[in-house]
């Protein structure tokens, strides 16, 4: 493990190569299931929920990261827990993209009476502006900057993981199984990590 | 001596467009979209098959032609490309994806089928499935609107439910009509898994007041774009309600009976909340986690080239059947 993690360290750069190309691949595959039709004649809603559930995914990577550094020793893996983290904000951007154009016709007016009229809209939303939040102040210069107060915000992500599921389990109209599925997992991960959400809920009483 | 009764829904013969430059333009049309699909990315059908499941091993379902007569339409919408009303579907019992049924149905059996009807009829009736076609045939042209905010244009091959309710000559206390699809988890993969089934209780019950069930726009469908029906879209019978939300329009019928109270229906018990009795389509009434005022039209443009377009009380059929609901407050039986 001591070698990989030099291993991880010395050619970081051809690693976050093949991790782009990785996180990556969900696009093309998106792209190669709607030009071939695989996802029926109007794949409008196919779209929309592949790019959530991928979303969620890669969120559900980046929160791995953190405690397998430390069960494997492999600091190293820390270096791409920013690069990760961007991709949960790029698909999700992807997402909320798809909706207002795909759905909404880029109707700017239908966008924001959907989004002030639904609460599973406006909650997406809310985990949205949290992602997006975290992504631009993901810079080492704002994170120095911040001190105390970026681990706070980007401690966020723990209820966010959660929200999102809840988001997921809220536009389905039947059915539950499978956020279920999410959730157990979230959860799971959660309490692996729970002496770093104690410690970062811990952080706003003083 | 045949006196042929025109409804006030028809147009005359004069205004049917000659069934050579409706064929032309549709294989233009047909082509055309073969073309943009096709040029924009040339893949081979096993990589195809690999990555996205299904492929050749899976034998399509058999459409056989049918003879009918064309009943004009009441609008002059363009048709919905049958590739796309044929891949993009929500029949749960195959899966809640919308290519799902598609994928899952083609080996669907529809011969032999048994459709009964009973319940306060003088003469209960038992079809199978030759007599589903014994009846002159019909293509009618209606717009589907589905209760998610999209809808198609399709020419529905079927006859009208009141011929065969009269039929079965109902009992004066027979007030609702109930309707039910096949229950068979081995042929129907949702009804097996409560997964892949959506959390449906199966099997899928829709029901219509006497008088909606008799009024000459509601048809039994056994075809659809010159064929019988493929199984991802009800075959081989199942009902279309043009004026009311897709989920009324019941797929792959096995029971029709008359009943004097109002019959349970599937997703409004599921969600009373979200499905009404009624289901008439109404852009005033919102759907509680998407609007209602307008709809996306599957018609021949690209994923991009659409616009939503306003939803028309009745689905624009308010003319001919808004009078069914005279004094109702339709925010209240929605």
């Amino acid at each position: 493990m001591k070698q990989f993690n030099q291993h991880l360290a010395k050619h970081t750069l051809a690693y976050k190569v093949g991790l782009h190309s990785l996180l990556l691949l969900p696009l093309l595959y998106m792209v190669l299931a709607v030009t071939s039709q695989s996802w029926g004649g109007d794949p409008v809603q196919a779209i929309i929920h592949f790019l959530a559930e991928t979303a969620l995914h890669v969120l559900i990577l980046t929160l791995l990261l953190a405690p397998l550094s430390r069960r494997y020793r492999l600091p190293a893996l820390l270096k791409f827990r920013r690069m990760i983290g961007l991709y949960v904000a790029f698909y999700a951007l992807a997402h909320v993209l798809a909706y207002w154009l795909l759905e909404l016709g880029l109707s700017l007016q239908l966008f924001i009476t959907e989004l002030a009229k639904r609460p599973y809209i406006w909650l997406g939303m809310l985990c949205f502006v949290v992602l997006l939040a975290l992504s631009l102040t993901s810079f080492r210069a704002i994170q120095s900057k911040l001190g105390k107060r970026w681990l706070q915000l980007h401690g966020l992500l723990f209820p966010t993981a959660l929200l999102v599921i809840w988001h997921y389990w809220w536009s389905l109209k039947s059915g539950w199984q499978e956020p279920a599925i999410y959730l157990a997992l979230v959860v799971a991960l959660l309490l692996w990590k729970r002496l770093q959400v104690q410690r970062w809920l811990l952080s706003f009483r003083s | 001596m045949f006196i042929k009764k025109n409804r006030p829904w028809e147009e005359p013969e004069s205004a049917v467009t000659p069934e050579h430059i409706y064929k032309e333009r549709r294989s233009l049309l047909k082509s055309m979209g073969f073309l943009g699909a096709g040029t924009l990315l040339a893949q081979s059908a096993p990589a195809n098959a690999f990555l996205f499941g299904g492929g050749d091993d899976q034998a399509s379902f058999v459409r056989q032609p049918l003879q009918f007569d064309d009943i004009p339409p009441e609008h002059k919408d363009g048709l919905t490309p049958e590739s796309k009303a044929i891949s993009h579907n929500n029949f749960y019992e195959f899966g809640t994806a919308k290519n799902d049924p598609a994928e899952n149905a083609q080996g669907f059996k529809v011969e032999p089928w048994t459709l009964r009807i009973d319940g306060l009829v003088d003469k209960p009736l038992t079809l199978d499935y030759d007599d589903l076609f014994a009846r002159p045939l019909e293509q009618r042209i209606y717009r589907l609107r589905c209760v998610e905010a999209w809808s198609m244009v399709i020419p529905w091959v079927g006859f009208s439910l009141s011929d065969i309710l009269a039929q079965a000559s109902p009992k004066s206390d027979a007030k609702y009509v109930a309707f039910e699809t096949l229950y068979d988890p081995e042929q129907m993969p949702g009804q097996k898994s409560r997964r892949i089934g959506g959390g449906i209780d199966y099997p899928y019950v829709e029901g219509l007041r006497i008088d909606e069930a008799m009024h000459p726009l509601t048809m039994l469908a056994v075809g659809m774009y010159g064929t019988t029906l493929p199984p991802q879209n009800g075959a081989p019978i199942r009902l279309v309600v043009p004026w009311k939300y897709g989920f009324k329009s019941i797929k792959s019928i096995v029971r029709i009976r008359l009943t004097d109270r109002q019959p349970p229906t599937t997703w409004n018990l599921l969600a009373p909340h979200e499905y009404g009795f009624y289901a008439n389509v109404n852009p005033a009434v919102d759907h509680p986690r998407w609007t209602q005022a307008t709809e996306r039209r599957i018609d021949d443009s690209g994923l991009l080239g659409r616009t939503r377009i306003p939803t028309e009380p009745f689905n624009g059929y308010g003319h001919l059947v808004a009078n069914l609901y005279k004094g109702m407050d339709l925010t209240k039986f929605y």
